[in-house]
């Protein structure tokens, strides 16, 4: 198949939109070959996930970029990066990721990049409308603006997603064309665990599995619990997207593609029905801690993706009686931090003994203090990549879980 | 001895020659891949502990996390990468490893897929495959 390309790429490929512009395009352009898009598109917007230090890689492609004078075209968020610049002793790491982060994450403002530094960009102002053609990374922000917000998008990644914001154009190919966009697979709950009190639990289980049955299918789920909302789809999509590539889950009844089983598939029969047992999510659950209960444990962390005022407002009940034994952190935005400290909960959070973490997130980057014990989560995400990054044992469990534990410093379980 | 040819699309161009690791379930080089030591670190994954470098990399398709692309880039950097990949699904996030690790630092990394399933089956039990990949048409070598 032959590239497509409007008389501005042709001109950004020949250097016309200047330098930045040519070596965009000249990867695009590969980039579109290799995924077999027909031609560009405009992107309305851009979400970059290279502000982690990952390595001499992260730096040099992006000073690269600097030198050859790049601005981005689009408004373009950041995901977040190595330190938290609002807390900079947070970080514990060498000298190294200090300078270098810190250079990584200035580099990506200086391309005009917005300072958001935040996974959840759509729980920190930046909302791309339904239909919005989008460039953006980070895979728990891909389900997300897929499912939830009904914007398009592929799973871009570092350097690709940089590329798209310098030229304002993404290859039109995948989950911008609408075809593309129904769903294949119908998974269905049938019973839920009557134990579990939380919502988060059920979404955080059905992703998990979702992630490990769905392969490239999109899917559609019928059956998840009354009280799901927004923050708990964030969580489904995250792990989904860990334990899978997931891209875009429908959630008949909730998500915006998705008001009916029929508008999911669009007026098609599901290619496979997969049904999903209380036991099945237990296993699910199960299969996210690495530990027993009643392990000690050396903290908890919250936050990933990165908390929400909403989430916020969940947690502060946890924090009245005893106070934790052991840190407990809790990941956000720094446009969440400025509301929880407007509103005086920032510094009730910090009386309490809890770390906020803005700007980065604690499985990327040294901010546990003591990895002596098992760490517990209410994220599916951290518990499914924390034991590689950090090499630690992870225990998962709910929100009011993880706060019991933080008390007696072990894993216990209600 | 008689060599197996089999035609592949190239994503990536290049040449490499070398031992096969194949692996029996996508693997996300974020989170999944140290680039220090080119080692797989998800404990999830049925090959942790196997080491990529200098290997032709056989892998169904890329995996989770969109920060795989640097990973990859990084590894290549190092040397700890694979001396090629082939995959059996297309995937862009690969690709881009291998193109950004060949633009900045002139590391070879050819990356071509080979979607019919009868290929892909061909080449799995292998113990050394050669690579040949130009602009659009590579081919994968049983030697």
């Amino acid at each position: 198949m032959t590239l497509a390309l409007s008389a501005f790429d042709r001109s950004c490929l020949e250097g016309g939109e200047g330098p930045a512009a040519r070596f965009a395009m000249r990867l695009l352009a590969r980039y579109a070959e290799s995924v077999e898009a027909p031609c560009f598109i405009d992107a309305e917007a851009a979400h970059i996930d290279g502000c982690l230090y990952l390595g001499a890689v992260s730096l040099d492609f992006v000073e690269h970029l600097v030198r050859l004078g790049g601005r981005v075209r689009v408004p373009t968020t950041l995901n977040v990066g190595s330190i938290d610049l609002i807390h900079p002793d947070l970080v514990a790491g060498d000298d190294t990721l200090r300078r270098a982060g810190t250079r990584l994450m200035q580099a990506h403002e200086t391309l005009g990049c917005l300072p958001t530094f935040t996974c959840a960009p759509y729980q920190a102002g930046h909302r791309p409308p339904r239909g919005a053609q989008i460039a953006w990374a980070e895979s728990n922000a891909i389900v997300f603006a897929n499912s939830v917000l009904g914007a398009r998008t592929n799973r871009y990644g570092d350097f690709i997603d940089l590329c798209c914001a310098l030229v304002g154009r993404v290859p039109y190919y995948g989950l911008h064309v609408e075809d593309n966009r129904r769903a294949r697979l119908l998974v269905r709950i049938s019973t839920l665990p009557e134990s579990w009190d939380e919502p988060a639990l059920c979404a955080i289980a059905v992703g998990y599995a979702l992630g490990r049955l769905c392969r490239d299918r999109i899917p559609a789920v019928e059956g998840l619990p009354p009280g799901t909302g927004e923050d708990e789809l964030k969580a489904l999509g995250a792990v989904a997207a860990s334990s899978g590539a997931l891209a875009l889950v429908h959630v008949v009844g909730l998500t915006p593609e998705a008001p009916t089983r029929e508008a999911a598939f669009h007026g098609h029969q599901p290619d496979e029905i997969v049904t999903l047992t209380a036991e099945d999510l237990r296993r699910a659950v199960a299969q996210l801690s690495t530990v027993p209960d009643g392990t000690p444990i050396a903290g908890v962390c919250l936050g990933t993706p990165h908390f929400s005022l909403a989430e916020f407002t969940r947690l502060m009940p946890h924090l009245d009686g005893p106070r934790a034994v052991v840190p407990v952190y809790v990941n956000t935005s720094r446009a969440v931090l400025e509301r929880l400290e407007a509103c005086g909960s920032a510094e009730a959070l910090r009386s309490a003994g809890v770390t906020l973490v803005i700007d980065t997130c604690t499985y990327v980057t040294p901010v546990l203090r003591d990895l002596s014990g098992a760490i517990m989560t209410n994220s599916g995400k951290w518990a499914y990549y924390a034991p590689g990054n950090l090499g630690i044992e992870v225990a998962f469990g709910s929100l009011a879980d993880c706060m019991t534990s933080a008390r007696a410093g072990r894993v216990t379980r209600r | 001895m008689s060599r197996v040819t089999i035609p592949a699309v190239s994503l990536v161009p290049g040449q490499a020659e070398g031992p096969v690791l194949a692996l029996g379930e996508p693997l996300s080089f974020w989170g999944g891949l140290d680039a220090a030591t080119g080692r797989i670190i998800d404990r999830r994954h049925p090959q942790c502990g196997f080491t990529l470098g200098g290997t032709i990399l056989l892998m169904p398709s890329g995996r989770g996390s969109s920060s795989g692309s640097s990973v990859l880039a990084e590894a290549l950097r190092l040397g700890t990468g694979p001396s090629a990949i082939v995959l059996h699904r297309r995937d862009g996030i690969v690709a881009v490893g291998a193109m950004v690790a060949a633009e900045l630092y002139g590391c070879s990394c050819p990356v071509v897929v080979l979607e019919g399933v009868r290929e892909w089956s061909a080449i799995a039990p292998a113990a050394r495959l050669a690579i040949v990949a130009s602009e659009g048409d590579g081919s994968v070598m049983i030697v």
